[in-house]
Parts: structure tokens; sequence; C-alpha cells
């Protein structure tokens, strides 16, 4: 048995000092060393009814992959949590843990919650590192599924019919698979390498992914059915930039993030001009908005040399939606936070550039429909900060282009597809759908839970015909 | 990977390329176009379909060597293969059966994506006229093309090499005081089509635009190719790139288009 470890704080993350890494693109997090895994997995009580798993979208079985590190059995660890996740190296690096499997663990209610995230990391890095084994081939059964997009969704939907031995096709829009893993989390949060070792792992269990494909227009989900193809998954994202529609917004300078994060992460500007494309970045920056979006947009315009990079948020760091660990990197690189602080007009100069953004400050009222207080303006408050760039970071919707070239697929207002919670089958039979292009921006770990009940009622229903 | 069936020289800055494609060919139109990327790492750019045969799955690009990405494509030779050629993108340009007749006005390699609509046009039983601009004669595109369809060709240079000495709009003005058109297709350089819109708009004549902002995606994701229509924000890659040429502000594209000046040009000097 292991020894136990009844110390009150998670064993503490090796990173790169927040000095260095605001002026490089490597990953911040270093990850774990084999004993410090042991150590931190030896705070975990392997509690009977484990509250953990409950918090956990995919049920990772944690208490059992957590003993499993805790006695060095990592390959046995990562094979543990590979039954429930299959991206487990993004997932331990990416998901909100504070508000899901961390946020139940009873560890947490003295003190910190065992590190969960951290040790998923290592158990896949270890993986990673130690094995190359290629999986078993499966028995194919003669049934063909066509999923569309690439993000977290479709690659898990794929994952898991290929093992069931469906063929399965993807269609990516984009040149390079991933969504928003390779085109809008940034390098040194999620490195591009991993990225692309478990896309390649996808594929060679045998899914095919073909990209440069828009579906909707290069083909539609109604000509891939008449294809032969016996369902269709649409794990298409919300890839569409929301903006605030104040003055000034078209400017030169004001981008969406996901230009920006695109022309930096996906075309790797950040190499510019060894890579062709270019991002032009002022001293001076504002980000508007407080989530994921926004903290990646700041940490990566400081990496590109900006000297005071602003977060303009109309609420308060309560309300700011981005992972506790994000806010406080970038706390500790330097980016400066204007809470309660909300956007008016953006001011150009004669060249038609951008050269300051207003604000006006705001304070907290009574809850609003989100439950959260109300930012309401306070008069005569009205400022203008000297910027020369100004990133949009406050949210996307699903792009429309599926469900304007899809008769018959049922929509919600706001853009999203609408589809049975139990199936995720959509208004169409047989094309299903799920991730972002559902339930709006949501969270990688959400998208892949989506993609795997799809599968799920997809081949509960194939293999009955 | 997709190859290089055919490549055709058409002056020294214009290239013609025909390149295997053949999701692009089976269902692309008029006024749609592509993105391609030269190499791995490469850029993005946006060219126009100019044409396309759906049996050999084929699409056929024309392009003028402006800056890095497209001098390095003018480098490929035929049979060599370019990395990505993603399409088609954009909306089809709206193309009804006219009363009367259309004018189409193109400038520069703006010959390239109007030859696609006009010959649609034709094809339909429209009758079509089309005024080709360019500094000097061979900068004049398509000529021969647009003759096959087009009831009347005119030609226009800045030197007087060839046609009309002058720009484009002269010949438009004249022409559209002469006969009855039901609409202009103009597609050439932003201030050649503000020019052109300067010239119809008082004559009531409806005039579309094809509209180039720099573009990075091309599928409506970054907002990037953002430009204003009456004063509404759109995106050119998905709601566009045609638009009715009395709607657009002309003056924020131009100022949009010049953003990557100083980068482009460090990028000719650090890279080609
Ligand atoms: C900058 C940023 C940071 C984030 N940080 C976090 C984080 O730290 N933790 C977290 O949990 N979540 C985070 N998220 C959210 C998370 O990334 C998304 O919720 C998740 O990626 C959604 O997955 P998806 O499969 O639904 O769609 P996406 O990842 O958006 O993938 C959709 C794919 O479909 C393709 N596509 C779209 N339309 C078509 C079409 N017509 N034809 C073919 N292909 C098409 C797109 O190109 C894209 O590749 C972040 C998001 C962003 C933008
Ligand atoms: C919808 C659309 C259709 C187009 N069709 C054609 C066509 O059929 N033939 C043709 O010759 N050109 C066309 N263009 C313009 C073509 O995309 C640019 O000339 C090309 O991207 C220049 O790349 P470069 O690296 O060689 O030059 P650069 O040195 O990068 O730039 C030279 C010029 O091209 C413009 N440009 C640069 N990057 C982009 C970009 N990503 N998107 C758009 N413009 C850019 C800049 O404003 C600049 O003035 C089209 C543009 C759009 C948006
Ligand atoms: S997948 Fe995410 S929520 Fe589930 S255990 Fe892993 S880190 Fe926690
Ligand atoms: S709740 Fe915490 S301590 Fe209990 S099993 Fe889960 S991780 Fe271990
Ligand atoms: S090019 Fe990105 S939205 Fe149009």
């Amino acid at each position: 048995m292991a020894k136990k470890n009844m110390q009150v704080t998670k064993v503490p993350m090796p990173e790169q000092a927040p000095e260095i890494r605001n002026k490089n693109f490597d990953e911040v997090a270093l990850g774990y060393t084999q004993e410090m895994a042991i150590v931190e997995a030896g705070r975990c009580l392997n509690c009977k009814n484990s509250p953990c798993v409950k918090g956990c979208p995919v049920n990772v079985p944690i208490p059992a992959f957590i003993s499993k590190l805790a006695q060095g059995e990592f390959e046995d660890a990562y094979q543990t949590i590979v039954l429930e996740n299959a991206l487990p190296a993004i997932c331990g690096r990416v998901c909100p843990q504070e508000n899901q499997c961390e946020g139940k663990c009873v560890r947490g209610i003295k003190g910190e919650p065992v590190a969960i995230g951290r040790l998923e990391r290592f158990a896949a890095d270890y993986h990673m590192k130690h094995h190359k084994g290629a999986s078993d081939p499966v028995q194919k059964n003669g049934k063909k599924v066509a999923v569309v997009g690439s993000g977290p969704s479709g690659l898990t939907c794929a994952g898991e019919l290929v093992k069931k031995g469906y063929d399965v096709s993807v269609f990516e829009a984009l040149h390079k698979a991933g969504g928003v893993l390779s085109y809008g989390i940034p390098e040194f949060r999620l490195p591009k390498d991993l990225v692309a070792a478990e896309i390649k792992n996808i594929e060679d269990q045998g899914v095919s992914i073909d990209t440069n494909i828009i579906v909707g227009r290069s083909i539609t989900v109604d000509e891939l059915t008449e294809e032969g193809y016996d369902a269709v998954f649409i794990g298409s994202g919300a890839g569409l930039p929301g903006f605030l529609h104040i003055p000034g917004e078209n400017l030169l300078g004001v981008y969406s993030a996901n230009e920006f994060l695109t022309r930096v992460n996906l075309m790797k500007g950040f190499q510019f001009p060894k890579t062709p494309t270019p991002v032009k970045i002022g001293e001076n920056v504002a980000v508007v908005g407080a989530g994921n979006v926004a903290m990646d947009s700041a940490r990566t315009a400081k990496r590109l040399g900006a000297k005071n990079v602003y977060i303009v948020y109309r609420r308060s760091i309560e309300e700011a939606p981005a992972r506790a660990e994000e806010l406080h990197h970038a706390e500790e690189e330097g980016i400066i936070f204007k809470f309660l602080n909300n956007p008016s007009e953006i001011i150009g100069d004669d060249k038609g550039d951008v050269a300051g953004l207003k604000i006006v400050k705001q304070q907290l009222g009574e809850p609003d429909a989100s439950g959260r207080r109300r930012p309401v303006p306070i008069k005569g408050s009205d400022y203008e900060l000297a910027v020369q760039t100004v990133i949009i970071a406050i949210g996307q919707k699903p792009n429309p282009l599926i469900r304007r070239t899809t008769p018959g697929l049922s929509c919600e207002s706001w853009g999203g597809i609408i589809v049975d919670e139990d199936t995720m089958e959509t208004s169409k039979k047989n094309i299903y759908a799920g991730g972002d292009t559902v339930t709006g921006a949501a969270t990688v770990i959400l998208a892949m839970g989506a993609g795997k009940k799809a599968a799920a009622a997809i081949d509960q229903k194939l293999s009955l015909s | 990977m997709y190859k290089i069936i055919k490549k055709e020289k058409l002056n020294d800055t214009v290239d013609l390329l025909e390149i295997k494609a053949p999701f692009v060919a089976r269902k692309c139109e008029p006024g749609q176009f592509i993105m391609l990327r030269v190499d791995e790492d490469g850029e993005r750019i946006p060219l126009t379909i100019a044409d396309y045969d759906r049996d050999q799955g084929t699409v056929t690009i024309i392009y003028q060597i402006v800056g890095y990405s497209t001098t390095l494509l003018s480098q490929k030779k035929e049979g060599d293969c370019v990395q990505d050629f993603a399409g088609p993108m954009g909306s089809p340009a709206e193309l009804t059966k006219k009363e009367h007749k259309v004018i189409g006005v193109a400038g520069g390699v703006g010959a390239a994506p109007l030859y696609p609509q006009l010959k649609k046009l034709a094809a339909q039983g429209t009758k079509v006229d089309v005024i080709i601009g360019g500094k000097s004669a061979a900068y004049v595109l398509l000529a021969d093309a647009f003759a096959q369809f087009c009831d009347q060709v005119f030609i226009a240079t800045d030197d007087g090499s060839l046609g009309t000495k002058g720009f484009v709009t002269n010949v438009l003005a004249d022409q559209i005081a002469k006969e009855t058109y039901d609409e202009c297709i103009a597609i050439g350089p932003l201030i050649m089509m503000k020019n052109v819109v300067k010239i119809t708009k008082p004559a009531g004549l409806p005039t579309m635009v094809s509209l180039n902002p720099i573009m990075v995606d091309g599928t409506g994701m970054c907002g990037g190719c953002r430009v204003t229509i009456d004063g509404e924000t759109k995106f050119a890659c998905v709601d566009g790139p045609d638009f009715d040429g009395f709607k657009v502000n002309f003056d924020e594209c131009m100022k949009r288009q010049g953003f990557y000046r100083e980068e482009e040009h460090q990028c000719r000097i650090g890279r080609g």
C-alpha cells in the first residue's frame, strides 16, 4: 500500500518563471515528475462514493487511476483513464477542474483538492513518452459514418465509432485538424505537437480525416447521406466571433480573438517573417472579455512584445468565466486587469488606426437573467485608455453555414442545433450533432462527452438495422 | 496535395493554373473562390474560381503576382502540387436572366472573376457586353475568351496601346448613355469599383461589385474580412464576396486592405 499523504496543499506544479515565460511560446506548466505524481496520488482517499467522478462530465474512474499512480503503475493508470476519456493529455491541461472533478473532491473541504487534472496529464504524458505499440485492428462492420468538424467532439465521436468497426470519415474545413485545440488554444498552454500526436493516434486506429472540405459548400449534409453514409455527426463548433457593436470596431488594429489567435497559432504568425502570415500588435493592447479566450489573447499579445496588456471586463473578477489557473497565470505574467470597465467606443486616428478605447466604469447592481449581478454604468466615469490594438473576446456562436444549407435541421434562434438530449440526434433522421454547435461555446470535455454519447446512440441504432 | 494540371503565363505578372480539385469542381459556381496554401506553413490566400470543369474535376485560377505567396505560387510548374486548396467558399453570385443587357467592367486581374459570371449569364440567354481595362495591351486579360459570348468587347488602356486611351469608367459612361442595361457587374481594384459606382449610382444602374478584403480562414470564423454594407458589418467570405455596390463603404475597405502593407514588404525581403 502506497503511503498516504495528508498535506492540505497540492504538490506544486513546476512552471517556467513568469518573467521568462511571458517572452516565449513554450509550455508554461512543465508537468509532474514520477516522484511528484506518486506523492500527490497519495493524497487521494479513495472515497467509496467518489464524488469527484460525479463532477467529471465523462466519468473518468478517478480513484481507480489515482491508486494505480500511487503504486507507480503509470501505464495501467493511463489505460484506466482511456476507458472513458480518449484525450487525457488535453483534458488534464485544459479542463476547468475547479468546477468539475476537483470541485467535488472531499480533500477540497479542508485545503486543496487532489490535483486530479495534473495527475491525468502526468499519466497521459507518461504513456506518450514510453508507449509506442499500435492498437489491434478491429473487425469492420461494413457501415459508414461521416463526421463534420475535427474538434474534440468530432474526434471523440470518430474514435469511439472506429473502435466498434465503423468506417469513419472526418471532414474538416481548415487545412489542419483539431478545431479550437489547433487554431485557438495557444502553444504555451497546449503544445501543438501533443495535439498532433493525439490526432495521429485516432488516425492510426483507422479514422480518415479529409481537410479543406467545407460541409455546406464542398458537399452538403444531405449529399453525405446520399453518398451512402449511414449516419452523420455534426461537430462544427462555435466559430462565429461576436463583436461589441460599438463605434470604431472596423478600425485598423481591431481583431476578433479568433482572428488574432488563428494568425498566431494555426498560421504560426509568432514566427513572422519566417512564416508568411503577419500579425501586428501595438505597444498597448486592450483585450475585451474575461474568459479563457480573453486570457489566451492577452497572454499571447504579451508574448508578441506588447508592453501593457489590459483585460477590460464589464463585470467583476468573481464573474470572470476563465479557468482559475488562467486568471492566476495571466496576473503573474503582468496582464493588467480592468474589471467593472465597459468599453463604449473605439477611437481612431486620422489614418484609421486604433488610438484608444473609451471606457465607462461600472458597479454591480441586481442579479440579471444569468443570476450574475448586473453591471450598471457609473455616471461621469468615462475615460480613455490609450491603446493601438483592441482584441474582442466576448464569445462565439455557431457558424450559420450548416444550418443554412441543411433543410429541415431545427435550430435555436441563436443558432445552436437542437438535439434529443439522450441520443444527440437532430430533427433529421440519422443526423446527430454535439459540442459547441449545440451548446454554444463551452468546454473541451463537454464537447467530448457529447461526441461519445452520440457515438453510442449511433451504434445502438445502426446495429439494429 | 493538389496537382497543377496546366499552367499558362497570361502576361509578365499574371498566371493561369488549372488544378485538380474534385471536391471544389463538383459544386462551385461563379462568384465563389478558393483558399490555397502553396506549401506547409504557407499563408492562406483567397483566389476566385475563374473557370471549372466538373467532369475533369479541375478548377482554373488566374492570379497576379503581387507579393510573397503569389510569387511562390508562380514558381510552381505543371505537374507540381500545392499543399492546400479549399473550397468552394463564398456565396455564388446571383445571376438571373435579364430583360435587356448586362455590362461587365473588369480592371486588371478582375477579368478573371468576371469571366464565369458573364459566361453564365450569356448561357442563360442574357445579352452581355464587357469593358476590359489594363495598364497597357499586355495587361488586358481574356479579351478573346469574353468575345466568345459577349455582344461587344470594349478595351481601355492607361497608355492607349490597345482600345481607348483612359480608364474603363470613361468607356462605361459613354456606353450607358447609349444603351439600356439592367445591371452592371464591376470587378477590379477597389478604386476602380468605387469610381464605377460614382457613374452608375446617379444613372440608377444597379451595380454588383466583388470585394477582396484580407482573409484568413474564408469560412466565417475570424471576422478579419469584415466590410460595411449599408452601415452594417458583413463578413465578405460568407456574406459575399459580391455586394450591392451602392451600399459598400469603399473608403473603409481601402484602409483595411492596407493594414499589413509594411509586413508584406518585410515578408518579401525577409523570405523571398
Ligand atoms: C481560445 C480558446 C480557449 C479555450 N480554452 C478552453 C479551456 O481552457 N478549457 C476548455 O475546456 N475549453 C476551452 N475552450 C473551449 C473549447 O475549446 C471548445 O468548447 C471545444 O473546442 C468545442 O469543441 P467542438 O468539437 O464542439 O468544436 P471546435 O473545437 O470548435 O471544432 C469544430 C471544427 O469544425 C470545423 N468546421 C466548422 N464548420 C465546418 C464545416 N461547415 N465543414 C467542415 N468543418 C467545419 C472547424 O473548422 C473546427 O475545426 C477554449 C476555446 C477557445 C476559442
Ligand atoms: C475573395 C477574393 C478573391 C480574390 N481573387 C483573386 C484572383 O482571382 N486573382 C488575383 O490575382 N487576386 C485575387 N485576390 C487577391 C489575392 O488574394 C491577393 O493578391 C493575394 O493574397 C496576395 O498574396 P501575396 O502574399 O502574394 O501578396 P502580399 O504581399 O501578401 O499582399 C499584396 C496585396 O494583396 C492583398 N492581400 C494580402 N494578403 C491577402 C489575403 N490573405 N487576402 C486577401 N488579400 C490579401 C493585400 O491587400 C496587398 O495589397 C482575391 C482576394 C479575395 C479576398
Ligand atoms: S476529464 Fe477533466 S473533469 Fe474529468 S477527471 Fe479529467 S480533468 Fe477532471
Ligand atoms: S473525492 Fe478526492 S479524495 Fe475522494 S476519491 Fe475523489 S479524488 Fe480521491
Ligand atoms: S476570412 Fe475569416 S471570417 Fe472571413
